[in-house]
């Protein structure tokens, strides 16, 4: 009996484990199909780079996916460079970034001061490049026909805390006697703080009385099923939902321009920059500088083919300059 | 006659209470299944196609998807209809396999301890206590718990080592609780009975008690992994990345798993990210329903009555 009992006891374990090491097992053949898979490609496509090494990557959600469209396509030319990227936002990014713990942080706004002491009492040198840039949308519902622009004034009217404004009617006298439903990002956004900084900083901050939602699918389905709602996210959240959205014309001060108007370089009010930082260390990292290099390369067309907006010529120019001059320093 | 009809009034009036009572519990069965096969037919309408349809994408160059394989083998890719799960889906088994090593001796260990080595005193009341808590803290806790302990403090990085370890904490107290109660579940007699044949105490639990315990403590270890693997903010905090291009080779390697490859396809502004979170929320059906299974057939195979 004892011994049943004890046969029994070692099979139920060996076959947990066996459940589970087969999986592996798996998991590894898993791996190699997909490494003959890709060689083959490859190999009908381009000739394979010996490059390897690895590369770490972490930082702003925002920039991700621009990064991961790089990553993607760098892989293709280079199979033996490992890359991974990681989305602890931009200021968690930093955090590994300047003890050293990755190479390239993605960031949606520049490096803060207290963020520059942490990378000074690491010894990290790091040099900060912009990739391009992410438009906001102020949108309505498609319903919505009367309010084609706002200036930055109006904007601040209905986001800013230190104003009571409930109704269309008293952000500007012709628009109809509508109550105001707001959608926006939650604090912990990146773009949140950016919308603040340009609009509602010297007016008490950003009101708190809005639907706030850190995902931004929730944003376009409030917005689009309020008849009196205003709300704002990233431009490919626009793009991609234009049937059932208006974009609202922005006035920054020289007239309104729409955040579409802004992917064929219109200077649009709400457009913020977006920087990858490299870390002077790793630039003698070939796998790292090579990645750096293809970036630029990749640029113009993986920037707006992920909803972004792509930085000016000359802008880019200068950049390429300061990156040739620090990599080859 | 008068007696009669009070009584069949009550009779009536009974039956009546009893057949509202009834038709409320059904109700609550009722709603909690249509809850779970609504979610199950939207994410299997939504995936279906992704998942286990051939369909051709590119307008100019055709170019023919071959389905389910590429999904379960290929990287992640910005676009949605090339997305595929594999390193996820390895990083998953990984955890699965680090998580079963390292929970099995310790929420074993630990329950056969507590319920029948350790003296009633104040201390293993306070430790029982404090297991009860533990199975109660959420998760992103032991994210942070993971980080400052796995990955800072013992040095294993941001790792498939350290995201296991962390699971393996989340689901310790669940599976130390479960096997408690299956080794409570196992009568007095088999104990007393050993003894008076003259085993040691030692020999009663590990000959006796544990064996007739282990189709429970294994069912209670199977949920508790079914738990670890769907779990997205342990990970997340403790620094597991969200885009790798590689296979996780060692226990020290970088890695993603599944629930936060569908996280991030879920938050793109595409549409069509929507039925390739869909297919990868379906691959993650399949694993802890075919883990329920065999923690359903372990039990029913070697279940005992006493």
């Amino acid at each position: 009996m004892k011994n049943t009992k004890t046969i029994a006891l070692i099979a139920i374990v060996s076959l947990i484990f066996t459940a589970c090491g087969g999986g592996s097992d798996d998991s590894q053949t898993v791996s190699d199909d997909s490494q003959t898979t890709s060689e083959t490609t490859i190999a009908a496509s381009t000739e394979e780079s010996s490059l390897s090494g690895s590369i770490l990557i972490d930082g702003s959600s925002t920039v991700f996916p621009v990064t991961q469209a790089v990553a993607e396509e760098f892989t293709i030319l280079n199979p033996n460079v490992d890359i991974s990227v990681g989305v602890s936002g931009t200021g968690g990014g930093f955090k590994k970034f300047c003890p050293g713990e990755t190479s390239i942080s993605n960031a949606s706004r520049p490096i803060k001061d207290k963020e520059k002491d942490l990378c000074a009492e690491n010894g990290t040198e790091y040099l900060e490049i912009q990739v391009g840039l992410d438009a906001l949308a102020v949108v309505v519902p498609k319903s919505n026909e009367w309010l084609t622009c706002l200036t930055f004034e109006e904007l601040g009217l209905i986001w800013g805390a230190d104003n009571a404004v409930s109704n269309w009617n008293q952000v500007r006298s012709d628009f109809p006697d509508e109550e105001i439903n707001l959608f926006g990002p939650g604090t912990d956004s990146g773009t949140f703080d950016y919308f603040n900084e340009e609009i509602t900083e010297e007016l008490g901050g950003s009101r708190s009385d809005y639907t706030a939602s850190e995902d931004d699918n929730v944003l376009v389905n409030g917005v689009s099923g309020s008849p009196g709602g205003l709300g704002y996210f990233g431009l490919a959240y626009f793009s991609e939902n234009a049937d059932t959205l208006n974009a609202v014309e922005v006035d920054g001060g020289d007239g309104c321009v729409s955040p579409l108007e802004a992917l064929d370089g219109a200077d649009y009010g709400l457009a913020r920059p977006l920087f990858i930082y490299v870390a002077k260390s790793a630039k003698d990292i070939p796998a790292v500088k090579e990645f750096v290099d293809f970036y630029f390369e990749t640029m113009d067309i993986l920037v707006q083919a992920v909803g972004y907006i792509n930085m000016p010529a000359d802008k880019k120019a200068l950049s390429l300059t300061a990156w040739t001059a620090f990599s080859g320093s | 006659m008068s007696d009669l009809t009070i009584n069949s009034g009550r009779k009536s009036e009974k039956a009546l209470k009893e057949s509202i009572f009834l038709f409320f519990l059904y109700f609550c069965v009722i709603v909690a299944i249509v809850t779970l096969m609504t979610l199950i037919y939207d994410v299997l309408s939504n995936g279906y196609n992704r998942l286990f349809g051939d369909y051709e994408i590119g307008l100019i160059t055709k170019l023919q998807i071959d389905n389910p394989g590429d999904f379960l083998t290929t990287l992640d890719s910005r676009d949605p209809l090339k997305a595929g799960i594999g390193p996820a889906f390895a990083g998953t088994i990984w955890l699965m396999v680090i998580v079963v090593t390292a929970t099995f001796p310790l929420g074993a260990g630990a329950a056969i301890y507590l319920q029948e080595f350790a003296p009633k005193n104040k201390l293993t009341r306070f430790l029982e206590l404090n297991l009860t808590n533990l199975a109660g803290v959420p998760s992103v806790i032991y994210g942070l718990l993971g980080l400052a302990v796995f990955v800072r403090l013992a040095g294993f990085g941001r790792s498939v080592l350290s995201g296991g370890l962390t699971l393996t904490l989340l689901i310790l107290p669940v599976v130390i609780v479960a096997s408690r109660e299956a080794l409570k579940a196992v009568p007095d007699t088999i104990r007393q009975g050993a003894m008076a044949l003259g085993a040691t105490k030692f020999q009663a639990v590990f000959g006796q008690v544990v064996p007739s315990a282990i189709p429970g403590m294994v069912t209670g270890m199977v949920l508790g992994l079914s738990r670890a693997i769907g779990e997205t903010a342990p990970l997340i905090f403790m620094g597991a990345l969200t885009y790798v291009n590689y296979f996780p080779d060692n226990p020290l390697s970088g890695f993603t798993a599944i629930p936060i490859q569908v996280y991030n396809w879920i938050s793109y502004p595409q549409a069509e990210w929507l039925n390739t979170s869909s297919a990868g929320i379906i691959l993650l059906l399949g694993l802890l329903l075919s883990m329920n299974t065999l923690a359903l057939f372990i039990r029913n195979r070697f279940e005992k009555d006493w």
